[in-house]
């Protein structure tokens, strides 16, 4: 196993019935670093980052054909167990959304489903979520009011702390942000470029400027196809395919 | 004059959607009034307390109180999980818009038009019939025991009755809990059953507890379907065990008011008995919708 990525993609094609949404997909995702999505609506970043922790095999009809390694294992071959990859390869949705439960419970409802009952146990795991988070401070008097009464920066945070208590080692983020304001998602950027010291992260996002602020490594997508990967500066400065540069000169004029 | 008679008009319907109005108030007014003040005054705790006496002329109405009870609690400990696994089903389980699905909701939306005396029939003749009658045959070698009218038999027939009540307010619960929900759990690593054991359930209490409660009101309140289940005229014990026969609050009005002896002395008991049964179903009902309003409230908070 070499170290070199941590998702490894190969000839991935997803149908949903006979439409085909992603087409031949070749990239690799690295280690401890944040790869960005990026490309116009409908052109398959979401499908592509669902296809990492197989959130797509819950629709209907889907089809996937090509391999998707993680460390190295085919997560599409039997031998590998729906429960535990999703354990490992976790997803921060678009909207924030909370269960209507208290804060705390949130957080622990990742951890009381694998099996950890033991209460001290518990609260810890939940006290450091939380502080992974930077959100403890606020929080830590209220733990048992409802998630719903926090503001929707907080509640996204409170997502994010509720996938770290399950211990995950991949972080999927499909437009985290955009629910936020722009303040509010300021500060959500700032906690993922901190979460990358101990996580892979992919994000996918509509904002140019997220993906240049944020991301190590770009993937523009087109149509189903990953028309170009490679570092992010590479891609925002010198891209090498025309449609690329299309892109991203269009969207900045 | 075109003017004046559209004027006129629309008066008149003023004037008539108010009267309905009006009537159908004082209708539930003279009712409710006359039951109350001529029920009220016999109301007493010995009233609720004791047994009838001397062909139901005097004592009190105990025995169809428990019955009642007692025919509820059961009815309930068979429905709201029937109820509450149909509902589940058709919301998670069941590909959504599918042929089975569509048949199943047709089902459940037949049974619940279903004239409530047939119901009684189906009891008779199922649960009796069949299911009693072949208990006894094949563990009791023909010896009596479940193959006649008994409160297990009321009950089961009153669940099929209220099945509706129950799989209409859970599925009406689990509609609104988002999507997203679901995904997050699943994403999470939860097994289907823990996404409905921890995701879903908890946050359909309200509904199913509603459902429950209106379930448990009409069939505090349903005589037809016990008449032929179970249903006591009098009995000198209390049901004990499943397959007693029981005295039901609104079996006994029926019982009081067609069959007695004497009627006029009757009477005030008579009164005072459906002043009782009104009160528990009124009392219920309104604990359904307190609830509900909570529950919806709640809801709208959080989206
Ligand atoms: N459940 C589905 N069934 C059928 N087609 C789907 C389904 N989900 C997505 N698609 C199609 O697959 C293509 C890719 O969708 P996807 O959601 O991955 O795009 P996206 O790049 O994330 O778009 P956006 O930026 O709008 O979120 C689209 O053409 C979409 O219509
Ligand atoms: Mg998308």
């Amino acid at each position: 196993m070499n170290n070199i990525s941590k998702i490894e993609t190969k000839a991935l094609d997803l149908f949903y019935g006979h439409f085909q949404a992603l087409k031949n997909i070749h990239v690799s995702i690295p280690p401890q670093k944040i790869t960005a999505f990026i490309g116009p609506s409908g052109c398959g970043k979401s499908t592509l980052l669902r296809a990492y922790n197989r959130m797509n095999d819950l629709i209907k009809g889907v089809k996937v054909t090509g391999e998707v390694l993680l460390d190295g294992k085919n997560i599409y071959s039997s031998k590998m167990k729906l429960i535990s990859l999703r354990k490992r390869v976790g997803m921060v949705f678009q909207r924030p959304n909370p269960f209507p439960i208290s804060t705390y419970e949130n957080v622990a409802f990742g951890p009381r489903i694998h099996g950890i009952t033991n209460r001290e146990q518990l609260d810890n795991i939940v006290e450091t979520s939380l502080k992974a988070t930077g959100m403890w401070k606020d929080v830590k008097d209220k733990l048992q009011i409802s998630a719903l009464a926090l503001a929707p920066e907080q509640q996204q945070r409170l997502c994010i702390s509720r996938l770290l208590a399950v211990e995950p080692e991949v972080l999927l983020m499909d437009e985290p942000c955009s629910a936020l304001d722009p303040i509010a998602t300021a500060k959500i950027e700032e906690l993922i470029l901190e979460l990358k010291k101990c996580l892979t992260v992919v994000i996918v996002t509509h904002n140019m400027q997220q993906a240049a602020r944020v991301s190590d490594y770009s993937a523009f997508m087109l149509l189903g196809d990953l028309v170009e990967f490679g570092e992010t500066k590479e891609v925002f400065t010198n891209p090498k395919d025309k449609r690329t540069q299309d892109y991203i000169t269009g969207r900045f004029g | 004059m075109n003017r004046k008679l559209i004027n006129f008009i629309s008066a008149f319907f003023y004037t008539l959607t108010g009267l309905a109005c009006a009537s159908l108030v004082i209708i539930v007014a003279i009712i409710l009034g006359n039951i109350v003040v001529n029920g009220i005054s016999h109301v007493t705790w010995e009233f609720l307390s004791t047994a009838p006496k001397a062909g139901m002329a005097e004592g009190g109405i105990f025995p169809a109180i428990f019955g009642t009870a007692f025919l509820v609690l059961l009815m309930t400990i068979a429905v709201v999980p029937l109820g509450v696994s149909t509902a589940i089903y058709l919301q998670i389980y069941a590909p959504a818009k599918s042929r089975w699905v569509h048949a199943v909701r047709m089902a459940i939306q037949n049974l619940a038009g279903v004239p409530s005396i047939v119901f009684g029939l189906f009891g008779l003749g199922f649960f009796i019939e069949f299911m009693g009658k072949g208990i006894d045959k094949i563990f009791l070698g023909g010896e009596l025991y479940m193959g006649q009218p008994a409160i297990i038999w009321a009950s089961l027939t009153l669940a099929l009755l209220t099945l509706p009540t129950v799989v209409v307010s859970t599925e009406e619960a689990l509609r609104v809990i988002p999507k997203a929900h679901r995904e997050v759990a699943f994403s999470l690593g939860a097994t289907r059953w823990q996404m409905v054991r921890y995701v879903i359930l908890p946050q359909a209490v309200g509904g199913i507890l509603t459902g429950t409660i209106l379930a448990v009101s009409r069939g505090a309140g349903e005589v037809a379907p016990i008449l032929f289940t179970g249903a006591a005229y009098y009995l000198p014990y209390l049901p004990t065990r499943l397959n007693h026969q029981f005295m039901e609050l609104g079996y006994h009005v029926y019982v009081m008011a067609t069959q007695s002896p004497d009627v006029d002395a009757t009477l005030p008991i008579l009164y005072a008995t459906v002043l009782v049964l009104l009160t528990l179903t009124f009392t219920l009902n309104f604990t359904a919708i307190i609830i509900r309003s909570k529950v919806r409230r709640k809801l709208k908070i959080g989206k």
